[in-house]
């Protein structure tokens, strides 16, 4: 019994991973082909089909380069200031004793309620119209530079190191911000990988928001500037599936990669502190 | 020799340096022991005020007022019109449409997120070899983006495409996306398989907490693998359970890129339209931010409804 419902097992989880990993595949395949070829013999790469001519066609529909760079801004913004608030806030909450912390913890629990979109009309009206920020990096980073969720993970962990580590360094001196920098964030260091790494998922694949508050294509990130190119142009090209696969390859091999490499990082255990805090 | 005297003198401190305590001490009472805790968190505090707080009453009185875009500066009267957009909303066809749509969309993806998460993850635990493996390509959807995603789909679900080309006959006619049945189904399919790897991740966590007596317990008695996952995992995940129910709703009801690009904004007839993706179509492109703001309040507070209920009656208090 236990040998058949051993095979049985890896069937089933064979086959989830060939569901989660085909049109990856795919994806690759059809951006190299020529003429797309849909029919099931078109999964299998032909030598005599294969050109880049795809990566060059959507080049020079949306700016690649430019569009990566405006999401490496876009994702760098973010993670920094999720890092630096959320370390500062969550040191706070975790360690040192002033009036407001509790309800201040409160707050940031309450927060992360709130949905997106009810906030999303607003902060438009807010963001782009009254403070002027439509078109910029900055207008695009605000809504998420700072992270709730963040600052309550990074209390977690703050909270799980010793206290006498913290009455010693006040002895010996030191100020909350030296005790921070030197004593307690080198002991959090994998966590802290983990929240660059979970915080990279975020602003790397938004959609909506950048999309709303950029109207000029050199400012779009990646993902808006090849959403525009999908629901627009994709008629006018000569192989509209190829170059639209093509942008899809770029935009997907930098968080994949990402995630493969640090996959130890990636771990159940720091998801599920993450979101239970 | 007085009392006090001698009290000063126990305390071992001469008067400029007790004064000194004493100033410590009222700033200790009114700020707290670390006065530097506030400053380390103002940031924060002023982030949640400016991008939380600010946009969430502003939203709440958009939705009862004819609110108009204007040039910054000029001066435009924005008149209180009471429930005005609330009824507009609630008897607008394309409205009430989307949200039969986005209830469509969670009956299929919610029940299917947990029931396969929650199987995937299961074998994944008892897995052996290859887990290193199993777990990436289960998360590899999740850390990309939909953008780059859809285009695959499209291609695949395409009236020409490998998944008719496969079926053959079986194909539905028109091809999915732009078939009104077919529309929000595959939708909801995309996202389930999108979002599965985050959930899974979330119910191996779950499962590593187990306490493998409750397995001895239920081997020594003579049960089955499925009597086992019956009566043994899926009550001792319940706290994930909720979790993965509540996160998937929330998610859900957020739609907006997938019917934007797969369905080109929510067609065919606004058949696969989400409610979010008329909140932009009514507040931005038609500059009706009001009715936006209204369609928001009203999303929000049926899914705190959805939420209340799924709590209710699938329970577990503890997460």
């Amino acid at each position: 019994m236990s040998r058949r419902s051993s095979v049985l097992r890896y069937v089933v989880l064979g086959a989830g991973a060939l569901a989660f990993l085909f049109p990856f595949y795919y994806m690759v395949v059809g951006s190299l082909q020529e003429s797309p070829d849909p029919t099931p013999a078109g999964a299998f790469p032909d030598p005599s089909n294969l050109t880049l001519d795809n990566y060059a066609d959507i080049d020079g529909r949306i700016d690649l380069v430019q569009g990566l760079v405006n999401s490496g801004i876009f994702t760098g913004g973010v993670i920094l200031g999720t890092v630096v608030f959320g370390v500062l806030a969550g040191y706070a909450l975790a360690v040192l004793r002033w009036r407001g912390r509790g309800t201040t913890f409160a707050l940031a629990l309450l927060v992360q309620v709130v949905p997106f979109q009810l906030l999303m009309i607003p902060l438009y009206v807010l963001i782009a119209r009254d403070y002027g920020l439509a078109d910029s990096y900055l207008g695009m980073i605000l809504p998420f530079a700072i992270n709730s969720t963040a600052v309550i993970v990074f209390r977690a962990y703050f909270l799980q190191l010793p206290r006498e580590l913290f009455d010693a360094a006040a002895v010996d001196g030191a100020g909350d911000l030296r005790t921070l920098w030197n004593v307690a964030l080198p002991l959090v260091r994998p966590v802290l990988l983990t929240v660059v790494l979970i915080t990279f998922i975020g602003p790397w694949n938004e959609f909506l928001w950048p999309f709303l508050i950029t109207k000029d294509q050199s400012m779009q990130p990646l993902a808006v500037s090849l959403a525009n190119y999908i629901s627009n142009v994709a008629a006018s090209a000569a192989n509209p599936f190829g170059a639209v696969l093509a942008g899809a390859v770029v935009l997907a091999a930098p968080a994949v990669v990402l995630f493969i490499v640090f996959q130890r990082y990636f771990t159940s255990t720091n998801i599920d502190s993450g979101v239970k805090g | 020799m007085t009392v006090v005297d001698s009290g000063a003198r126990a305390g071992g401190t001469s008067p400029p340096a007790r004064h000194q305590k004493n100033a410590r001490r009222q700033r200790a009472r009114v700020l707290g022991r670390n006065p530097s805790g506030l400053l380390f968190s103002a940031p924060y505090l002023a982030y949640v005020l400016v991008v939380f707080a600010v946009p969430l009453g502003f939203a709440v009185w958009m939705s009862f007022h004819d609110y108009l875009f204007a040039a910054p500066g000029a001066d435009v009267d924005r008149p209180f019109v009471g429930l005005d957009n609330y009824t507009d909303v609630l008897t607008d066809p394309d409205v009430r449409r989307s949200f039969v749509n986005i209830g469509i969309f969670l009956v299929i993806n919610v029940p299917l997120t947990v029931v396969l998460s929650l199987v995937l993850a299961t074998l994944l635990n008892q897995a052996v070899r290859a887990r290193v493996f199993l777990r990436v390509a289960f998360y590899v959807p999740y850390v990309t983006a939909s953008v780059a995603v859809v285009g695959v789909w499209l291609f695949l679900f395409s009236g020409n495409g490998l998944v008719n080309e496969v079926l053959g006959p079986l194909a539905p006619d028109p091809p999915w996306l732009i078939n009104s049945f077919w529309a929000m189904p595959t939708i909801a399919f995309f996202v389930t398989w999108k979002q599965l790897g985050f959930y899974i991740l979330l119910y191996l966590a779950a499962l590593q907490n187990v306490p493998r007596e409750l397995y001895e317990a239920a081997a020594t008695d003579g049960a089955g693998r499925l009597r086992t996952f019956w009566s043994v995992t899926v009550p001792a995940v319940r706290p994930a359970t909720v979790l993965v129910l509540l996160l998937s709703t929330i998610i859900g009801a957020n739609l907006f890129t997938e019917p934007y690009l797969l369905t080109g904004g929510g067609g065919p007839n606004g058949a696969s339209a989400s409610p979010v993706l008329i909140m932009y179509q009514r507040g931005i492109e038609q500059g009706t931010p009001g009715v936006a703001a209204a369609i928001g309040v009203i999303l929000v507070l049926l899914v705190l409804l959805v939420a209340w209920l799924q709590r209710r009656f699938v329970g577990g208090g503890e997460s």
